[in-house]
């Protein structure tokens, strides 16, 4: 056996694993897509809630933001993986419905965005701070309620503030699916494994998913800095250093 | 891009004295919650099963003993590596500083579990099939688990913390580098005596913080066969078919570490000055 790489194994037909990695790698995506999303609705809540919300409200959004940046990615994933499967399907059987299967993937968004969604309350929290005072309280004195002040003006106010953050929990995201190849969900890590495994050419596959993954991070970093740059134009330059 | 800063306190709160934390404690509302916390835990350690851990507590010593080694260990290589790893970044010559630049995305635009599979099972496989390796002293230890685990943890902590480096390096203000030329100093002893130490102590507060991090990639060693305290757990589940008591032992045990870790580390802090 020599070390030199087997090109023909990427082929994307059958004989080749290009098909099963490519299929993983779309996987990975939506799952972080949708991960990322999730967080950035808990993101939203949690931030309003730690702000504005009443003392237990508070303290226990504390709780949830500091055993989630304390506890390593993978237990939570395996945490929340088995036990909250566990915990929803023994509640449906409870209630008197049929046991119900979680799919691996709405499983899989739920444990990243439970996970991105402590990070990404903090972000917001700074980023609301960050918006001067006079202007939420502006939009209280036109008479606005509280959700159309957060929607007309903290959110798209916060926005440039948030977003240097936000584009981190982005990179984040992707790099976290990968755990989930622990719990056996046959994302772009997993699928490389198995094509791996199948044919003994590691190397070769381990390093092709590696280009992947890298090809999304430089790609979403492109496309974040210009979002970002948009974002920031009305903006005092002093701050983007 | 600067990475997410998630272990140093929003904003520094007056020194915690206990008579504060009495105050802090004393809320109605937090008694009530602590109450119903503890009771929680009361519940748990009564109806759970637990008849576990007596039994397993020797292999999750060695098993916590691991983890902090690994820890330990690739956190002082990394930063040994981070060093020149910033440096280049910042004053070095291009070929060296492309290099450095490269190997730093490479490693942060990937997830840590493919780079350790990559050197396990990549790694691992290349050298088996060199008998002049197989032959040698050094086979012992590459034919183990945990020369890959910490290689790829200590690599990943170079390339993070490198990129921390380069900041900082960048970040010393001209103005003091030019006071030294000044004073008639060498290159070398403009870096020794002003750009060096200026640079590590202006990347000692993130320190902290990517230990935190580096503390929480420490599992992953468990899934190429180190075993750690991550391991030894799941050959608990695995053994006793235990879903909920193994992992919340986990979750409680890294609560502890991280709040040790955190609280250790501002100790560390507090004692270099700061000089402002």
């Amino acid at each position: 056996m020599t070390t030199v790489f087997d090109f023909g194994l990427l082929a994307y037909d059958p004989p080749g694993w290009g098909r099963v990695l490519l299929v993983g790698f779309w996987r990975s995506i939506e799952l972080a897509a949708g991960g990322y999303c999730l967080g950035i609705v808990i993101g939203i809540f949690g931030a309003a809630g730690k702000l504005y919300g009443g003392k237990v409200v508070r303290d226990l959004l504390e709780i949830y933001t500091m055993v989630i940046r304390a506890v390593p990615e993978l237990v939570l994933i395996l945490l929340f993986y088995y036990v909250g499967t566990d915990l929803l399907s023994r509640a449906s059987v409870a209630l008197g419905f049929s046991r119900v299967d979680i799919d691996g993937l709405s499983a899989g968004i739920m444990v990243i965005g439970l996970v991105q969604g402590a990070y990404a309350t903090e972000v917001f929290r700074g980023a609301i701070r960050a918006v001067p005072t006079g202007q939420i309280e502006a939009a209280h004195a036109f008479g606005m309620r509280g959700s159309l002040v957060m929607r007309r003006v903290t959110l798209p106010a916060m926005l440039p503030h948030a977003l240097p953050g936000m584009a981190n929990l982005w990179m984040i995201a992707t790099k976290d699916t990968a755990l989930l190849a622990v719990v056996g969900f046959s994302e772009l890590t997993l699928a490389a494994r198995q094509a791996a495994g199948a044919t003994r050419a590691y190397l070769l596959f381990f390093l092709s998913a590696g280009a992947l993954y890298l090809a999304l991070t430089l790609i979403s970093n492109v496309i974040l800095r210009r979002v970002e740059r948009r974002a920031r134009r009305g903006l005092v330059s002093a701050r983007q250093q | 891009m600067a990475e997410l800063d998630i272990v140093s306190p929003p904003s520094s709160p007056a020194a915690l004295s206990p008579k504060r934390i009495l105050v802090i404690l004393g809320e109605p509302h937090r008694v009530v919650l602590a109450l119903l916390g503890l009771s929680g835990l009361v519940m748990a350690i009564h109806l759970m099963d637990w008849a576990w851990l007596p039994q397993y507590l020797p292999k999750l010593g060695d098993g916590l003993l691991m983890t902090l080694m690994m820890l330990v260990a690739s956190v002082i290589v990394g930063f040994l590596l981070a060093l020149p790893l910033g440096l280049v970044q910042v004053g070095g010559i291009w070929p060296l500083r492309w290099l450095a630049t490269a190997f730093c995305t490479a490693v942060r635009g990937t997830p840590l579990l493919l780079q350790m599979w990559l050197l396990y099972y990549g790694l691992g496989a290349v050298f088996a099939q060199f008998p002049e390796i197989r032959g040698s002293w050094a086979w012992d230890y590459l034919r183990q688990a945990w020369p890959y685990g910490f290689l790829a943890l200590t690599i990943s902590f170079a390339a993070y913390e490198g990129e921390v480096m380069r900041g900082a390096f960048a970040g010393v203000p001209r103005g003091e580098l030019e006071a030294a030329e000044a004073f008639g100093m060498s290159r070398w002893q403009i870096f020794r005596r002003v750009w060096f130490p200026r640079a590590v102590h202006r990347a000692l507060p993130t320190l902290a913080g990517e230990i935190i991090l580096q503390l929480k990639s420490t599992p992953l060693v468990a899934t190429i066969a180190v075993t750690d305290l991550y391991a030894v757990i799941t050959q608990v589940r695995q053994a006793t078919y235990l879903t909920y008591e193994p992992l919340l032992f986990l979750v409680a045990v890294y609560l502890c570490l991280s709040g040790l870790l955190i609280l250790a580390l501002r100790w560390l802090e507090n004692r270099v000055p700061t000089g402002q």
